[in-house]
């Protein structure tokens, strides 16, 4: 059906609302009570994470599972089994979550289906050994909101990820969808809703945190017979999939954003920029623009206002640099992908030359509810100078891996510590990577700074894209230096001399000290050489690069200077520096470490002490696994 | 508002700018490189290129060598890329600015092999002059991992890709100027490459061999193939009679190697360096020139009056093909439109042809004895005298060609002391020509000579001036039209592939609006060829090469081809006349599919 006016919005948001509420009311009113069928409540929902974390874990065969079991019961008509976005407990996927009880179930596989159809959902009983464990309390949680992980979370962007059908456009629409898009085109004019996301403060959340109303400003004021408006949804960082899991969770509401940003800046063709090796993503966004379409909300004449917008999906090839606007506006142009000197601004001179407005998926994400629910509110969130919320994936060596979103101006501790439950395996923490590649290494001195853009910088790293790695006492600072490097030195474009041949040579440095041939003098080589990159290369992407080396560099210089010039890592992890050594008092002379050895590195007498030959030892640590004595030690 | 106009506003609001203390006022858009050369500050490029005047540019703002410090600003910028701002301050000397070149340089430095003293571009090298200019004495990021890229010998062009700095001035000119797209960056990172697609090996790519990105490459990674050691041996041997014809264009600049101004005519002294390097007979492609005229002339009134007299099959406008890289582009670009072009031979090859063969007979000389070599501003020419079509049961017509840099190269190895030479005169029969032969080597000069020519066949009658000015110039396009006693011929010149792409197009299209047009490949026209002394980005050489071709012939009592008296003893004794079946034979060619 088409929808010609706020009158037919309404009434698919009154045929939605039933399902939604269910899940409202839930989310709202769960006292702990468990539901069943044979316990008299009347209707129930399965809402299953069908992001790409957790259907790699299965979770669509644990979808299909249920619902053959609830055919067979006869209880299809009583309960809904929905397919949702990612919950953002990754850690303890996959997530499936029973309505109206709100109870949450973890890492769920595909034979706990029955018990959770018969227990639960017929039965009224829950299925105790499915629920998250609390590690501090030790007791069974069975609602998410009284989860450590999401306590302290406030979910904007992700306000529908793990809440609605993403391939389903009327649950959207019940959730306000597509109002923000009404109230612009009917009763809005186009300075007017740029003003308000001005005012709401939002900035590009893909990690230069440009204002965003700004931007549209500019695009709006270059004149031109056609305009495009383009979604950056190049995500790269290693380890982040914030742009992914709105995407696969929510695609409307980037539809809905970018046909807000079309009226607003006077441009009627929207291009989505993606990589291939999203699937998942690409074919909720393709469903999410056809439904769209269908229902009038995208074509010609929406809304009977004589505006049109259409969008169009751009695949990319996973280039990292094509994340950087230029070098993205070049790919879509069938050009190699690499960036090119700004000004001229894409908002001046974009794609085919003509101007163009590139937002983030994450930024895109934030634009219909600022509108519905005003830039004031948004603005009450966060810092003063960074508005709203911010997702972050948050990976490494922290207990709760996952997606989150917090309100800007939130501390690392808490994120790390509260939200992330802190180190696995109970070690210590030596320090947080933020902002991808691009980002620095913030240590323990930095836990109580507020996340915002200022701060970030301020501290030598940066809010990026929301890429957020923790390490703990086993992580080597040269390492993680030399690894962020080797992925820059990989996905640089090759244009610029600092970026082609300086990071290669930064990586040549970090590469030599990791393999105990470095010299004191190549600390001073990584800094001076770092310093120039950040000053000379013609990218984003090469001015951030020596980020990872230089904060390592200067939050972490013992542990380099050890590297160079004890030739030790504290944290064991760079092999060549590894001595391994047998404890003649422990060793009784079994022989067994001698037999392991691949490199015949150890030598001695049957029952007498053995000993390792340093020259010939591989440092394999075989010996050391082998060893039943603990005679073997490495340092 | 259109464009022009737009243009126009913006090119009159002035700015005001501090440049190392000092101000300057420059039209808006202007560069910070351009605003400082202005006040004589001269701030240290090596990607940048900007030939004004002709469309030859690359400005990527990749190599990162011109940095400079502007106030207020977090990074460094590009000064080739940067445009000014009203009251910006910028500092071109800084120690920041001095440090962050240094090792820019020096990182180049550190992934290009240390092969200067055997290198073809030594002492005419742009990252050889930056590493004098910043006092690089150690290479503090040698050692490190050299990326390794092809290397290739073609019949023209030397590709050891090793050697690349990555400034895009050769995918710049063949992507943008030439339109011919045979180069182009392929992989990424410090593995990134300048090649064909695919990594293909340019000899299977759509390259014309014009040779326009070794006359742009700063380095040593493109360079003409060398025939200086080929024609020393050949000189050497006793049992060979050598001899060499020269193109116009060279005489116009090889006296730049020796340190004269640009525009110096030396063809006096070329041709004495030239006996005394032990050619047996020192003879003129003008000769040939003049031969061109007149077949090509006889060409194009033979199409005209058939087209004037009713004959809707004949296919106008005429092209010229003198050029090879020309050539090789049609074949490989437009081989639907191989019937356009004139199927005259270039005067190269026309030369060659009659050498070995009138001229041999005459002197006696077997053709296997003989040697002719040819001096070219082209690399084309290279390839060229390699085309099967061009070979009597293998014997080259024109065996090889040297480009004016090598003879240049040559003569400073044999130890002589050009500027000091006398002047002397070419031999005769093959070193005669009019000024309708010498201006050939410069953009419009062909149309010019067969203007001339063509005038006085059609109409009788003799021409009053000689000098055609509209067709002169350095435009990309020029169009002229001729009174040809009441008919209106209309002529075309275009010079740059990409110009010429545009009327092919056309003509392709059915838009065509000439009965002939001119076709050069290089910029410029053969002045500008890929064999010339390097210009390094400075076009008044180009100009002043081309004003130097006017002057000769303006000082030639002969301005027209068919005056040549030697072109008459030929006619009158071997060939006939134009378009003859001996001319057709030994003169004239045909065309080749070549599209991939």
């Amino acid at each position: 059906m088409k929808i010609l006016s706020i009158g037919d919005l309404e009434a698919v948001m009154g045929r939605a609302a039933g399902r939604l509420q269910l899940r409202e009311q839930g989310d709202r009113n769960a006292d702990g009570r468990c539901c069943g069928l044979e316990s008299g409540t009347g209707h129930m929902q399965v809402l299953i994470c069908g992001g790409t974390g957790c259907k790699a874990s299965s979770s669509h065969l644990i979808c299909g599972k249920i619902k053959e079991l609830l055919e067979e019961k006869g209880f299809s008509d009583r309960v809904d089994v929905v397919t949702t976005g990612c919950f953002g407990f990754c850690e303890k996927g996959p997530v499936v979550k029973i309505i109206p009880d709100n109870t949450f179930y973890t890492q769920v596989k595909p034979e706990d289906a029955v018990e959770i159809v018969e227990e639960h959902i017929v039965g009224g009983r829950r299925v105790e050994r499915l629920l998250y464990l609390d590690p501090k309390s030790g007791q069974h949680v069975s609602d998410s909101k009284h989860m450590d992980f999401y306590r302290k979370q406030k979910r904007v962007a992700l306000r529908n990820c793990g809440f609605i059908d993403p391939e389903n456009i009327e649950e959207y629409i019940a959730r306000d969808g597509y109002m923000a898009l009404a109230h612009s085109l009917l009763d809005r004019t186009p300075e007017e809703v740029i003003e308000e996301v001005k005012r709401s403060g939002l900035r590009g959340r893909g990690g230069g945190g440009f204002p965003t109303g700004v931007k549209w400003e500019f695009a709006r004021k270059s004149v031109s017979d056609i305009k495009y408006v383009v979604c950056n949804a190049d995500e790269g960082d290693p380890g982040a999939f914030m742009d992914r899991s709105i995407m696969e969770g929510d695609p409307h509401s980037i539809v809905e954003a970018m046909a807000i940003c079309g009226y607003s800046i006077g441009s009627s063709k929207g291009l989505v920029y993606i990589r291939a090796e999203y699937p998942l993503a690409i074919h909720r966004l393709q469903t999410a623009i056809a439904q769209a379409r269908e229902y009038g909300l995208l074509g010609e004449n929406i809304l009977g206002t004589g505006f049109s917008f259409d969008i169009e999906i751009r695949y990319g090839a996973g280039a990292f640099v094509c994340g950087e606007e230029t070098a993205l506006i070049h790919s879509m142009e069938g050009k190699r992908g690499e960036p090119t000197m700004k000004p001229p601004f894409p908002a001046e001179s974009g794609y085919l030359g003509k101007p163009t407005n590139v937002n983030n998926v994450e930024t895109f994400a934030n634009i219909p509810v600022i509108l519905t629910r005003g830039a004031d509110w948004f603005a009450s969130i966060g810092t003063e100078k960074s508005k709203g919320t911010k997702v972050f994936a948050l990976a490494g060596k922290i207990n709760n891996v996952g997606l989150i979103e917090v309100p800007m101006g939130t501390t690392l501790r808490e994120v790390i510590y509260e939200i992330g439950g802190g180190i696995k395996g109970g070690k210590k923490f030596k320090a947080v990577q933020t902002g991808g590649p691009s980002g620095g290494c913030l240590t323990e001195k930095h836990l109580d700074i507020p996340i915002d853009f200022d701060s970030l910088l301020a501290e030598g790293s940066m809010m990026g894209s929301g890429g957020m790695i923790v390490m703990d006492e086993d992580d080597c600072m040269v390492s993680v230096a030399r690894f962020y490097l080797d992925f820059t030195v990989e996905e640089s474009c090759g244009k610029c001399t600092p970026c082609r041949i300086g990071n290669k040579r930064l990586l040549e440095t970090l590469n030599k000290i990791t393999e105990g041939r470095g010299t004191e003098d190549d600390l001073k080589t990584l800094s001076t050489l770092g310093k120039v990159i950040k000053d000379t290369a013609l990218c984003g992407l090469g001015q951030t690069s020596p980020n990872p080396v230089l904060s390592t560099l200067n939050n972490f210089y013992d542990e380099y200077l050890e590297h160079v010039r004890d030739h030790k890592c504290r944290a064991r992890q760079c092999k060549a520096l590894l001595t391994y050594v047998i404890d003649s008092k422990l060793c009784i002379g079994c022989h067994l470490c001698a037999r392991n050895c691949p490199a015949e590195a150890i030598i001695g007498d049957v029952r007498k002490p053995h000993v390792i030959i340093p020259d010939k030892c591989i440092r394999c640590g075989m010996c050391m696994a082998r060893c039943k004595f603990k005679a073997i030690s490495v340092y | 508002m259109p464009a022009g106009k737009h243009r126009k506003n913006m090119e009159e609001k002035q700015i005001t700018l501090q440049i190392d203390h000092h101000f300057v006022t420059v039209p808006q858009g202007t560069t910070i490189l351009d605003a400082a050369q202005k006040i004589g500050i001269d701030i240290p490029t090596l990607c940048h290129i900007d030939l004004k005047g002709t469309c030859i540019r690359n400005n990527p703002a990749s190599c990162r060598i011109c940095v400079v410090e502007i106030e207020g600003r977090r990074n460094l910028a590009p000064a080739c890329a940067t445009r000014c701002a009203q009251d910006m301050v910028v500092r071109t000397s800084t120690l920041r600015v001095m440090n962050a070149r240094k090792i820019v340089a020096e990182l180049i430095l550190s992934d290009h092999p240390n092969e200067c003293l055997t290198c073809p571009k030594a002492g005419d090298c742009e990252l050889q002059n930056l590493a004098l200019r910043f006092n690089i004495r150690e290479m503090p990021f040698n050692g490190g991992e050299l990326s390794q890229r092809k290397r290739e010998v073609t019949a023209s062009i030397v590709r050891n890709m090793d050697k690349c700095i990555f400034c895009r001035r050769c995918e710049s000119v063949c992507n943008e100027v030439q339109t011919v797209g045979a180069l182009g960056a392929i992989r990424r990172g410090f593995n990134t490459t300048i090649a064909p697609a695919f990594d293909k090996m340019m000899s299977e790519s759509e390259c014309t061999y014009c040779g326009q990105c070794v006359a742009v490459c700063p380095v040593g990674a493109l360079t003409e193939r060398d025939h200086t050691n080929r024609l020393v041996e050949d000189l050497a041997d006793p049992e060979k009679v050598v001899i060499v014809q020269t193109a116009p264009a060279v005489r116009a600049a090889i006296g730049e190697e020796f340190g004269l101004p640009a525009g110096t005519l030396v063809t006096g002294k070329m041709v004495a360096a030239l006996r005394e390097l032990g050619f047996d007979y020192v003879f003129d492609t003008d000769f040939a020139a003049d031969l061109t005229v007149m077949e090509e002339g006889a060409e194009m009134l033979d199409r005209l009056t058939r087209y004037l007299g009713g004959d809707r099959t004949v296919r106008l406008p005429i092209l010229t093909s003198c050029c090879p890289a020309w050539v090789n582009f049609f074949e490989h670009q437009f081989p639907d439109m191989l019937d356009i072009p004139s199927t005259a031979r270039s005067p190269q090859q026309m030369f060659g042809s009659i050498a070995k063969t009138w001229w041999a007979e005459k002197m006696g000389i077997p053709r296997e004895k003989l040697v002719v070599v040819s001096i070219m501003p082209c690399l084309a020419k290279k390839y060229e005298c390699d085309r099967d079509e061009f070979k009597t049961d293998g014997n080259p017509d024109v065996d090889y060609s040297l480009t004016t840099r090598e003879l240049a190269r040559l003569i400073k190895r044999a130890n002589i002391s050009f500027t000091l030479l006398p002047d002397m005169d070419f031999d005769q029969p093959l070193g005669a020509s009019t000024g309708a032969g010498v201006i050939f080597g410069a953009t419009g000069g062909v149309m010019e000579a067969a203007l001339r020519t063509v005038y006085e066949l059609y109409t009788g009658k003799t021409l009053k001036s000689v000098n055609f000015q509209n067709v002169r110039g350095m435009d990309g396009v020029r169009r002229a039209s001729v009174d040809l006693d009441g008919f209106e011929l209309k002529v075309g010149i275009a010079h740059g592939l990409g110009n010429a792409r545009h009327l092919l197009e056309d003509i392709r299209h059915g838009r065509n609006e000439y009965h002939a047009i001119e076709i050069m490949a290089c910029p410029g026209g053969c002045i500008g060829g890929g064999g010339q002394p390097l210009h390094h980005g400075h076009s008044e050489v180009l100009y002043a090469r081309a004003n130097a071709l006017y002057k000769e012939d303006a000082g030639k009592t002969l301005r027209k081809s068919h005056e040549n008296p030697y072109i008459r003893q030929l006619y009158s004794e071997f060939l006939g006349k134009p378009l003859s079946g001996t001319a057709e034979h030994l003169l004239h060619t045909h065309y080749f599919n070549k599209s991939i």
